[in-house]
């Protein structure tokens, strides 16, 4: 019962606030996370921010979805070198 | 008790493409209307006339909200059905359309979705040859249903058919999962989020003859494209009909960040989402590298990959490898998709 | 062509070494976490796969779903069939979490009552619940609507909110049917069966640490788990939900228990404290006070549920619709009690697979898409066995 996804806060005013996700951006309520400010990374769950998460800490896991994307890119480039190469020799 | 009453009332989950889908089939209408063609279950029936070999092929269209970021029903109704002769490597000879309006549906809506469907007609290089209109009353149909038939002619030569599937054939996806359905969700259940998502829904007619031609298989033994139930079901009823165990790699599946954002937050799998611009083609090793470069030569097929392979296991079983390396059998979703907060 | 990250092969070849070692000791061990979306994460990421033979990983009653009673469901049903036989549109409209959509009761599930005429809605936040009843009061729209209020620790806090929403916008026409369950008094009524004893003789909890859930403990802090470790001297490991957070947790908890040092560790720092969410805490003990509560196939538990405190009384659905639970008995055979005890494993129930299937779930393990019987038969616990031409692995 625990889906809960990190975001940044982008508004917040009177306990309602607006976070991003990549892109999109939805409407969340802050009244659990009094301290949270705009710019800062947020805990999501059911429509709630529930807590502020350390910026630095954040930012690696997405650092390290970054990474994974990366590295689906690189994988692709080999892939479609690979196959010039495959199609070069046959 | 839950069997007892799923045999007595439709759900709506067994409108999802999954499972229940199969199993209301099964037990209600195949049973009646069954025939060899019928019963091979592919995305449109081919029968051989004098003619040549004829697709044919149908579908209702019933997306709610009726417009949304990236298409509307209407453009929906030209790309399902001419997606669904392309797949089977027909050429689209023309669309019935059959338009059921809800007493108060406003006219410029109206006009704007059928301007949808000539835009997408247009860009699919066919026509809507015949079509009919009923009104039902107010509350009913939801503002506007649609059906499409469409009809289409496969060269004497093109076989492509799952039996045709061997061990060693590589699945070529021709982009990013997941956008479609999970567009369509937010639009609907959560209509005060500012999305960037796009639905995909595009005809993939003219990306799929820049792989196959005129005619002949180009190496292309099988295709589908992956609506309702996912890439997950279509993966495994692959499986499932050619009897080899199918292999996905997690790492090598497209899927938007801000796609994967949005899933996340409502608890959904990308595979299991519906896509209204993707195809899977099942293809010869041999032939996979000259096929992924006519996919990444259009528009449509530019982030086109090898996600996956057919290997020698007779078991049917559809496995992915996941990002740390494990393994996991993948199966068809059962029907409706629920944001979950768990 | 796969590509398994660098991180995640690190875990695995450190969780591989601790094993080593523990086999080496003529030892293996079993770890139980005790939260549905580990479970789930844990079968979707294929971990079980990667483990050694001598570690298990075994799921407890995380699942707030699967372990909602029957007759609490049975209530919501009820209160749902209410929009359908109610006269001059005063009928209720039901408010619920997706995950609650197919559990079934007695009567059936939801999805059921929805087909039948039911107004049931799936609501992504219980503040979405506030608004409708909001517009309709506005409106002058006569029927109430009921969120059906369901989860742990992590979710309770919402429904707290949701509570004193209403009250602040003087909603006559709003209540939640209040089915949370607390983690604490079921770890306790979990470990209170782990004596030497029982497992002398198999019938107590068999477990060598636990793996606790990231984001209850977001709310509750990671302190509150410490006298588990010191009571029972065992590691447990506060992870989050991605698969290499849980591949961790569980490298982390197996290194622990060959080095024979038991900690705790919180290997979620980014979000869990040591002491959590205060202002979360305050509004949970403001709307809310502990109750014993009923807990499918475990029965009732003291102090583990949470009922609406009087001056709240008047969005106690309960209080408000006079409702009154009426458990069942659970079907002949099912033997979910004791899977989400970790003394039996899905396989080795008799219905599994046969008789008991997602379609067509008899036990509350299979009912919920969390459910461990559910992620076992989605995720094919057992079919990965036949190795593939390659051999098993990354």
């Amino acid at each position: 019962m625990c889906l809960a996804v990190p975001a940044k806060l982008l508004t917040c005013v009177n306990g309602e606030g607006v976070v991003d996700l990549h892109g999109s951006q939805i409407q969340v309520s802050t009244v659990l996370v009094p301290e949270a400010g705009i710019g800062d990374w947020v805990l999501v769950h059911a429509g709630f921010a529930i807590q502020r998460l350390d910026e630095d800490e954040a930012a690696e896991t997405f650092a390290l979805l970054a990474d994974m994307e990366r590295a689906q890119a690189e994988t692709h480039h080999e892939d479609a070198k690979a196959r010039k190469e495959t199609r070069g020799a046959g | 008790m839950i069997t007892s009453e799923r045999e007595k009332r439709v759900v709506l989950a067994h409108g999802g493409g999954g499972q229940l889908t199969d199993e209301l089939l099964a037990g209600t209408v195949f049973p009646r209307l069954g025939n060899e063609t019928l019963n091979e279950l592919l995305d449109s029936g081919i029968v051989d006339t004098s003619a040549g070999r004829l697709a044919l092929t149908i579908d209702g269209y019933v997306v709610q909200p009726l417009q949304f970021p990236g298409g509307d029903i209407g453009r929906l109704a030209v790309s399902g059905t001419v997606n669904d002769l392309a797949v089977c490597g027909a050429e689209a000879k023309g669309l019935a359309l059959a338009l059921i309006m809800e007493e108060g549906l406003e006219r410029v809506l109206l006009a704007e979705i059928m301007e949808s469907v000539r835009a997408t007609a247009d860009e699919a290089g066919v026509k809507v040859i015949t079509g009919d209109t009923k009104v039902v009353g107010r509350g009913q149909a939801d503002g506007l249903y649609i059906t499409t038939a469409g009809i289409g002619v496969v060269p004497a030569d093109r076989r492509m058919h799952p039996d045709q599937v061997k061990p060693g054939d590589v699945l070529i996806l021709n982009g990013p999962i997941a956008d479609h359905g999970l567009t369509v969700m937010l639009a609907r259940e959560m209509p005060e989020v500012k999305s960037v998502l796009r639905s995909d829904v595009a005809p993939l007619n003219s990306l799929i003859v820049g792989v196959l031609g005129k005619g002949g298989d180009a190496g292309v033994v099988f295709m589908r494209d992956p609506t309702r139930g996912g890439l997950a079901g279509l993966a495994a009823d692959l499986a499932k009909r050619t009897g080899y165990r199918v292999v996905l790699e997690e790492d090598a599946i497209p899927v938007r960040p801000e796609t994967r954002h949005a899933a996340e937050m409502l608890g959904l799998d990308p595979l299991e989402v519906a896509n209204e611009g993707k195809v899977v083609m099942v293809v010869r090793a041999a032939q996979a590298g000259a096929v992924l470069a006519a996919l990444r030569r259009h528009p449509l097929g530019a982030d086109a990959r090898v996600i996956g392979r057919v290997e020698e296991a007779r078991d049917g079983i559809c496995e992915i490898r996941t990002i740390i390396g494990g393994r996991r059998v993948l199966q068809k979703p059962y029907g409706e998709q629920l944001p979950r907060i768990c | 062509m796969a590509t398994v990250r660098a991180d995640a092969r690190m875990w695995v070849d450190r969780l591989a070494a601790a094993a080593e070692t523990l086999a080496r000791a003529g030892r293996s061990v079993s770890f139980m976490e005790v939260c549905g979306t580990h479970t789930v994460n844990a079968f979707r990421s294929g971990l079980h796969g990667l483990m050694p033979a001598n570690v298990r990983l075994l799921s407890g009653p995380g699942c707030p779903v699967c372990v909602t009673s029957q007759g609490d469901i049975d209530l919501l049903i009820e209160l749902g069939m209410r929009s359908v036989n109610a006269q001059n549109g005063r009928g209720i409209v039901l408010c619920t979490y997706g995950d609650m959509m197919r559990v079934t009761g007695a009567a059936g599930s939801l999805e059921l009552a929805r087909s039948r005429g039911a107004d049931v809605r799936v609501v992504y936040s219980a503040l979405d619940a506030v608004k409708l009843a909001a517009v309709k009061q506005d409106q002058g729209g006569r029927g109430d609507v009921v969120f059906a209020a369901v989860g742990f620790e992590t979710t309770a806090p919402a429904t707290a909110c949701a509570v004193l929403e209403a009250q602040r916008r003087g909603l006559t026409n709003f209540a939640v049917l209040a089915s949370h369950k607390l983690i604490m008094p079921a770890l306790r009524a979990l470990l209170g069966t782990f004596t030497t004893e029982a497992r002398r003789h198999g019938t107590g909890l068999n477990v060598d640490g636990f793996l606790l859930p990231g984001h209850v403990s977001v709310i509750l802090g990671a302190d509150v788990f410490a006298p588990i470790v010191q009571d029972y001297a065992f590691p447990c490991v506060i992870a989050g939900f991605e698969p290499v957070q849980i591949l961790s947790g569980l490298t982390r908890l197996t290194e622990m228990a060959a080095e024979s040092k038991p900690q705790l560790e919180n290997m979620y720092p980014q979000a869990v404290t040591a002491r959590g969410n205060r202002v979360a805490q305050t509004v949970m003990e403001q709307v809310f006070e502990p109750i014993d509560a009923c807990w499918r196939a475990l029965g009732v538990l003291k102090g583990s549920g949470l009922g609406v405190r009087a001056q709240y009384q008047a969005y106690d659905a309960a209080a408000k619709y006079g409702l009154v639970a009426v458990e069942g008995k659970e079907p002949p055979g099912c033997r979910c009690g004791e899977v989400i005890t970790g003394r039996c494993t899905p396989g080795e129930c008799p219905l599994f697979g046969r008789v008991c299937t997602p379609i067509d779930p008899i036990g509350p393990c299979m009912v919920s898409s969390e459910g461990v019987c559910a992620a076992w038969f989605k995720y094919g616990g057992q079919k990965l066995e036949v190795v593939s031409p390659k051999g098993g692995g990354a």
